[in-house]
């Protein structure tokens, strides 16, 4: 079980509170956890990845773990405490300074 | 006794202003999608009840949303629960996805247009500025997007066809203005149900006659000496807002970035009307509800000074359909006012006297109940206002 934490704003879109819990089968990966929690909230596409490249937006990062994973492949296996459900994919909106 | 719903967008979400039929008492319902920027929230004109907002966001993109009940409840349109599983079990949801038409060999949109160094940029999609909801059809609706492009859907939002015949009227030529190349004013019809109008900054307004299958510029008359080479191009002008009376359908007003223009012939020419105006510069413009020759616009001092001359807010009326212009100042500040008031930001009710609407960047919306004579504010603490449209219900 992964557990994925959206900003609020995303949250409220989603209309979920706390965090999301998604069963992926096979390797758990950026992609596998974008796929699988777009398919159950349709109305996160293209809140968190473009529509057609499915790359990241530039705003959003991701992180776990402490680290900032961001810039990983979608591809790459995610951290094992993630994969296990010990520590959550965080999906942050970027910071905004000014 | 009927009752006005004013639907406010605003950089940080989406109010509802609700009066009965004399506009003096307002509630106020908000914010819907609380920090999102709104760009747009319209009725449909065939059911009131349908509603279509704009919100976006620098980090979260574009949704749709729609409200089937006059405000009270929105869904992205396609995701109801009920809507969620399809045939073959695969979710739905695309009412956020404008894909520009491209070519199936690089996905690519087929035309480029111009960027700032002169050279040629693929159309990039950023945002929906404007949503027109078709006259007859609560589930045909229009959008004018950022790049400059129109979209359509005829499946209440849910998906999105681009009408790409728009970016083949003179499209490489365009280039964006500092608010970014955007279409901003949908005008459609009645009286020709084929017939669309639309203004794209900074390329112009363009006419369509066949649904918006084919376009051409309609911008003979509008003479941009200081943003243009050749002041008189046949695209690249920036205007800021075109309205039409629905009884006089041939009869179009702009609020050009200097200007205030007027075409008697659906857009095929156009002459000057700004008269007295204090600065003809301003962004946007509206006819009132019963008086086809009655125009309102709201000067703002210049291009780079975004606020009324003198500090003074101040709506101008011309009830000769432009050159001869007075100033409706009663209710409005008068003093140390520097808000701009933006080119979606001003409506009209259909009641009689005619209702008069405008928001501000400084988070005002102001009512008038009697064509302009007297003002009042319904709230004066909200977010920078994007837009303001009107029901009369």
């Amino acid at each position: 079980m992964i557990r994925v934490v959206l900003p609020q704003h995303l949250r409220t879109l989603a209309r979920v509170d706390g965090e999301v819990t998604l069963d992926i089968a096979g390797p758990v990966t950026q992609r596998a956890v974008l796929d699988t929690l777009e398919a159950r909230y349709p109305m996160l596409r293209g809140t968190i990845r473009d529509h057609v490249t499915l790359k990241r937006r530039a705003f959003v990062r991701f992180f776990a773990c402490e680290q900032d994973l961001s810039h990983e492949s979608p591809d790459t296996p995610l951290p094992d405490a993630v994969v296990t459900g010990t520590e959550p994919l965080l999906i942050v909106g970027a910071m905004a300074g000014g | 006794m009927s009752t006005i719903r004013v639907l406010v967008g605003t950089k940080k979400g989406a109010f509802i202003l609700t009066s009965d039929g004399k506009r003096k008492q307002w509630t106020v319902d908000g914010p819907h999608f609380g920090g999102w920027e709104l760009y747009h929230v319209k009725g449909s004109p065939a059911d009131p009840d349908r509603l279509y907002a704009s919100q976006t966001s620098s980090w979260f993109g574009q949704v749709i949303q729609r409200s089937d009940d006059g405000g009270k409840t929105w869904n992205p349109p396609g995701t109801k629960p009920e809507d969620l599983m399809g045939p073959d079990g695969m979710p739905k949801g695309e009412s956020n996805m404008f894909l520009y038409d491209a070519s199936a060999e690089t996905g690519q949109p087929l035309t480029t247009h111009q960027w700032y160094d002169g050279s040629q940029r693929s159309w990039e999609f950023k945002r929906v500025w404007h949503l027109e909801p078709s006259l007859t059809d609560p589930d045909t609706v229009y959008a004018g997007a950022e790049d400059a492009a129109l979209f359509k859907s005829v499946d209440g939002g849910t998906t999105w066809k681009e009408l790409a015949g728009l970016r083949s009227a003179k499209g490489q030529l365009w280039q964006p203005g500092a608010g970014g190349m955007c279409l901003h004013t949908i005008v459609l019809d009645r009286a020709h149900p084929d017939r669309i109008f639309v203004a794209i900054s900074a390329a112009g307004t363009f006419r369509s006659d066949d649904g918006g299958k084919t376009w051409r510029p309609t911008n003979k008359g509008l003479a941009s000496k200081y943003e243009l080479p050749d002041p008189d191009a046949e695209v690249g002008h920036c205007v800021h807002c075109i309205t039409m009376h629905p009884s006089r359908p041939n009869v179009l007003f702009m609020q050009k970035h200097w200007d205030v223009l007027r075409s008697d012939d659906a857009g095929d020419s156009w002459q000057e009307i700004s008269g007295n105006l204090p600065s003809d510069f301003g962004f946007p413009i509206a006819v009132h509800a019963h008086e086809p020759n009655t125009v309102y616009v709201i000067p703002i001092k210049s291009d780079s000074e975004h606020y009324p001359p003198e500090g003074k807010l101040r709506v101008y009326r011309s009830r000769t359909g432009g050159n001869e212009w007075e100033p409706l100042t009663k209710g409005l500040p008068q003093q140390n006012c520097y808000v701009n008031i933006l080119r979606d930001a001003m409506a009209v009710d259909q009641l009689d006297p005619c209702g008069l609407y405008f928001g501000t960047t400084g988070g005002q919306v102001y009512a008038s109940a009697d064509a302009g004579d007297n003002w009042m504010p319904i709230v004066r603490d909200l977010p920078p206002v994007l837009s303001v449209e009107v029901q009369t219900l």
